[in-house]
C-alpha cells in the first residue's frame, strides 16, 4: 500500500485555453479513502484519470509512494479500477472468476488460491467458491466483481463514479459497502463523485474541485464546519447554506432589522463595506412574532417527519433572496406566512464580498 | 400502454409502436420475442421482431440509452462500424402505471454473428486468431477517431464474415467516450490492457466449458491483440525518415497502407533545413481502400476483404480478356453482369439467407480453385457455382440473424445466463471444407 502524491499536477487538453486541472498539490495517506468532488467539468475525473495514467500529465508530477509514476503505462501503475467493466463468466467458479487475472499475469497457483481464498474471507464469499455465477445473487456477483480488483493486491484503488447507474436505495446499500470494505482492507482509495452526499458519508477526508483548482481539502466536518470560501460553503451541505449580501454595520453585519455581531479582526479583513454571510439551514431561529432580524415570506414547508424545511423568500437591497431554514415538523409556519429569523450564536460564516474566501474562523454571534 | 410514453427515434418507425412497451422485457410474450439464444449481459438483452428486421431490446436507465444511443449515432458518422441505433424509448409503465425501465432499441447487423456462434463444437486457435486480429482492426480505427471503449472484448463485438478473414463491429458503447483531442498513449493503453485480460476470460470461460480445442493457449491468443494493434497502428500513424533521394518510400508507405485496406486522406511531409531528409507520417487515415474502390467501378458494397478479392477477380478478368486498354469502369460493368450478377442469381432463394453474396463469391472463387486443381484444369464458372451451391452452401447454416447479446460486466447485476452455446456447424471449423468437396 501506497500514498498518493499530486505535485502541481496540471493537464491542460490540446487546444484548451485553460486547464482541466491547474497545479493541483494534493497528498493521500496510506490507507486513506479520498473523495474528489465538485460539479462537472470542475477536472475531477480528469484528475483521477491522470493518476491513472489515462491522461497526460503536462506539468508537475505524480507519485504513488516514493515512486514518480508519471510517465509510466497505466498496467505498470499497480493501481485497480475497482468496478470496471468486469464481466462474470458463466463457467468459470467463483474462484476462477476471481483470480483468472493471476493466471495471465503468471502467479504462481498456489499464490493464485491463496490470494483468491482471502480475498473471498474479506468479501463473504468464501461459501460460494465453488459455485457458477448463475447461482449468485446481485450483490454477491458485485463482491466477486471486487474480489477480481483485490486479489491484484494493487496500492491504490480508482472508483470513478461508481454508483451513478445505480438505483437510489442499492446506491446507497453499496455506498457503505465499499466505505466499509475500504476500511477493512486499508487500501489507499481515491474516488470521485458529483454529489455531495456520497462524499460526506464515505471519504475520510474530500477535495473540494472547481474549474480545475482545489478549492479545499479536510475530513468532512471541517469542509462542512469551516468552509474556506463562497464556493465550498454553498457546494457541501443539503440544502444548501445560504449566503447572500449583507452590509457591514458598527460592530456587526446586517440581517433585516438586527445587527449580528461580529468579532473586530473578521470586520477588518474585509476589503469592502459589505460581505457574503453564510448561515446553514439548521442554524437559524424562526420566530413568528414580529421582532429583530429579517422577515422572510414563507412560500412552501417540506415536511420529513421530525423536523421540515422552510422554503421562503426576501427582499435584501431590493433583490428577492431565497431563503431555507430548518423548522420544527410539528409547529411550523405556513405558506404565505411571515416570519422572523436569525443566526442561532456561533454559526454565523463570513466570507469577503469580493474574492469569496472566508474571513476569520467562526464567528460568534448573537 | 400510457399515453405518455416518449420514443426518441430518427429513423420513426412506425413498427415500434406495435411492440408491447406496457410490458417488462422479461415478460415479453413469445410471439414478439425473435427465438435467438441468449448469452450474459449487463443488462437484460433481448431480441424482437421489428417491421422486416429483429431489434435488440436492452433495458438500462434513461441516461445511459440516451448516452449510447447518441454514441453510436456519432460512431456511425465517424464511419466506424457499429451496431445501428434505432431509438431510444422513456416514460414506459405497465398497465398499473408502475414505472419500468427506459431501454435501447438497435438493429441487428444481418450477417454478423457473435464469436460464440462461430464454432461448432471446440474453437480452434486460427479462427481464435482471426477474431482477436478483427477486432485489433476495430480498436484501432476506433482509437483514430479518438473513442476510448473502456469495455473492449469479444463479447462486446459482433464479426462478419469477410473473405476469410473477419470483420469486427462494435455493438455496445455504454463505457466509450469520445476525445475531440485525440486518446493519450495512457487511454491507448489502458483499452489495450482490458481487450487483452477480458479476451483471456471469454477464452478462459470457454476452456471451462470444454468449448476450446485442446492446443489453444487462451493467454497467448490474448496477447496476440497486442502485437496485431500495435503494428498495424505503428503502421498507420507512425513517422518515418528517410534520404531525400529515396522519395518512392512515400508511394510505398501509401501502397502498404492501401494492402492493409487504408486510404491516406493527409500526409505530413517534412524536409530537414538542408533537404537532405524527409520525414514522412500519415496526419489523417480512412478504412476501407478497397470497399471503396469496388462500390465506385460496380456499386457493390461489401467488406473489405470482399472488396479486395472481388477486385482481384476484376482485374485478372480484366487481363485475361485482354482489356487493360479499356476504361477501368466499363470493364467493371461487364465483369458485374457476366460474371458476379449470373453467380448471386444462381443461388437458389432459399439459400440467400446462408451468406452475404459477395461472401459467397469469395467462397465460390476458392472452391474454383480447388476444383481446378483436383481436375488439373480450369474450371468453368458454371460448373464451379453448381458444385460449390450443391456441396458447400447447402449444408451450411443461415447466418442472416444467429444472435447473441453482449456480455458484460455486471455492474448493475441484472445478467441474464443462458449457458446452453449456440450449437451451430461451421465448416470453416472443421478442417478445410476442401478436403471434403
Amino acid at each position: 500500500m501506497a500514498s498518493v502524491t499530486f505535485d502541481k499536477a496540471t493537464r491542460l487538453y490540446p487546444g484548451g485555453t485553460r486547464p482541466a486541472v491547474d497545479q493541483l498539490d494534493l497528498e493521500v495517506a496510506d490507507g486513506e479513502f479520498l473523495v474528489l468532488v465538485g460539479p462537472s467539468g470542475c477536472g475531477k475525473s480528469t484528475s483521477l484519470r491522470m493518476l491513472a495514467g489515462l491522461e497526460e500529465v503536462n506539468d508537475g508530477n505524480i507519485f504513488i509512494g516514493d515512486r514518480n509514476v508519471t510517465d509510466v503505462p497505466p498496467k505498470d501503475r499497480d493501481i485497480a479500477m475497482v468496478f470496471q467493466n468486469y464481466a462474470l463468466y458463466p463457467h468459470m467458479t467463483v474462484a476462477e472468476n476471481m483470480g483468472f487475472a493471476l493466471k495471465i499475469q503468471g502467479v504462481a497457483k498456489d499464490e493464485r488460491a491463496a490470494r483468491v481464498l482471502e480475498a473471498a474471507k474479506l468479501l463473504d464469499l468464501e461459501p460460494y467458491l465453488n459455485r457458477k455465477p448463475k447461482a449468485l445473487s446481485g450483490g454477491q456477483r458485485q463482491r466477486v466483481a471486487m474480489g477480481r480488483a483485490i486479489v491484484r493486491q494493487p496500492q491504490v484503488f480508482l472508483m470513478d463514479e461508481p454508483l451513478s447507474n445505480l438505483d437510489a436505495k442499492l446506491r446507497v446499500q453499496t455506498r457503505t459497502q465499499i466505505a466499509s470494505l475500504q476500511r477493512r482492507l486499508g487500501v489507499t482509495t481515491v474516488y470521485v463523485t458529483h454529489d455531495q452526499t456520497e462524499a460526506l458519508t464515505m471519504g475520510d477526508r474530500i477535495a473540494v474541485l472547481k474549474d480545475g483548482i482545489l478549492q479545499q481539502v479536510g475530513t468532512p466536518r471541517d469542509l462542512y464546519e469551516q468552509p474556506q470560501n463562497v464556493f465550498v460553503a454553498g457546494f457541501i451541505g443539503s440544502p444548501a447554506m445560504n449566503l447572500f449580501h449583507a452590509d457591514l454595520a458598527d460592530g456587526g453585519i446586517k440581517f433585516g432589522t438586527a445587527v449580528v455581531p461580529i468579532e473586530r479582526d473578521v470586520i477588518d479583513h474585509a476589503t469592502g463595506s459589505a460581505v457574503t454571510v453564510g448561515v446553514r439551514p439548521e442554524d437559524i431561529q424562526v420566530s413568528t412574532t414580529q421582532g429583530e432580524g429579517l422577515a422572510v415570506t414563507v412560500d412552501l414547508v417540506e415536511e420529513l417527519g421530525a423536523d421540515g424545511y422552510l422554503y421562503g423568500h426576501s427582499e435584501i437591497e431590493g433583490k428577492r433572496t431565497d431563503i431555507v431554514a430548518r423548522v420544527d415538523g410539528r409547529t411550523h409556519p405556513f405558506a404565505g406566512d411571515t416570519v422572523y429569523l436569525t443566526p442561532a450564536p456561533h454559526h454565523v460564516h463570513v466570507f469577503d464580498a469580493e474574492s469569496g474566501e472566508r474571513l476569520g474562523h467562526r464567528v460568534v454571534a448573537g | 400502454m400510457s399515453g405518455s410514453l416518449s420514443i426518441t427515434s430518427a429513423m420513426a418507425d412506425p413498427a415500434l409502436l406495435d411492440l408491447p412497451w406496457d410490458v417488462p422485457l422479461e415478460a415479453w410474450p413469445n410471439d414478439t420475442i425473435a427465438a435467438l439464444p441468449k448469452g450474459i449481459s449487463r443488462h437484460l438483452v433481448r431480441f424482437a421482431h421489428l417491421g422486416g428486421h429483429v431489434a435488440a431490446i436492452k433495458e438500462t436507465t434513461a441516461e445511459m440509452a440516451k448516452g449510447e444511443y447518441e454514441m453510436l449515432r456519432t460512431l456511425q458518422r465517424l464511419e466506424i462500424p457499429c451496431v445501428d441505433p434505432i431509438a431510444v424509448i422513456t416514460n414506459r409503465t405497465d398497465a398499473e402505471g408502475e414505472e419500468l425501465k427506459p431501454v435501447l432499441v438497435t438493429r441487428h447487423l444481418r450477417f454478423s454473428l457473435p464469436y460464440r456462434a462461430l464454432f461448432s463444437q471446440t474453437l480452434r486457435p486460427d479462427t481464435a486468431t482471426r477474431l482477436v486480429d478483427a477486432l485489433a482492426v476495430l480498436l484501432v480505427r476506433l482509437h483514430i477517431v479518438g473513442f476510448f471503449w473502456g469495455d473492449v472484448s469479444l463479447s462486446n463485438t459482433l464479426f462478419r464474415r469477410d473473405a476469410g478473414a473477419f470483420a469486427a463491429y462494435l455493438v455496445d458503447a455504454e463505457t466509450g467516450k469520445l476525445y475531440e483531442g485525440g486518446l493519450s498513449n495512457g487511454q491507448r493503453e489502458n483499452d489495450l490492457e482490458i481487450a487483452r485480460v477480458n479476451i483471456a476470460g471469454e477464452l478462459l470461460d470457454l476452456e471451462a466449458g470444454g468449448r476450446v480445442a485442446d492446443e489453444l493457449d487462451p493467454v497467448r491468443i490474448s496477447d496476440g491483440i497486442v502485437t496485431a494493434y500495435r503494428s498495424l497502428w505503428a503502421e498507420l500513424t507512425g513517422a518515418e525518415s528517410f534520404a531525400s533521394a529515396e522519395r518512392w518510400r512515400i508511394n510505398e508507405r501509401v501502397n502498404r497502407l492501401n494492402e492493409l485496406g487504408f486510404d491516406i486522406e493527409e500526409l505530413a511531409i517534412r524536409t530537414d533545413d538542408a533537404g537532405t531528409t524527409v520525414r514522412i507520417q500519415p496526419k489523417v487515415v480512412d478504412a476501407g481502400h478497397h470497399q471503396r474502390r469496388l462500390l465506385r467501378l460496380t456499386g457493390l458494397d461489401a467488406g473489405e476483404n470482399q472488396a479486395r478479392r472481388l477486385l482481384n477477380d476484376l482485374d485478372s478478368y480484366r487481363a485475361a480478356y485482354g482489356k487493360e486498354s479499356l476504361d477501368e469502369e466499363m470493364v467493371a460493368h461487364e465483369w458485374l453482369m457476366r460474371v458476379f450478377e449470373p453467380v448471386v442469381r444462381a443461388i437458389p432463394v432459399e439459400l440467400r439467407g446462408k451468406l452475404e453474396p459477395a461472401e459467397v463469391f469469395h467462397q465460390l472463387l476458392d472452391h474454383r480453385w480447388f476444383l481446378a486443381q483436383r481436375a488439373g484444369h480450369d474450371i468453368p464458372l458454371a460448373e464451379a457455382v453448381t458444385s460449390y451451391i450443391n456441396t458447400v452452401l447447402r449444408h451450411r447454416r443461415d447466418e442472416a440473424t444467429i444472435i447473441d447479446p453482449p456480455t458484460g460486466a455486471i455492474t448493475t447485476a441484472i445478467p441474464t445466463i443462458d449457458t446452453a452455446a449456440v450449437a451451430v456447424v461451421d465448416p470453416d471449423d472443421e478442417g478445410d471444407w476442401r478436403l471434403k468437396v
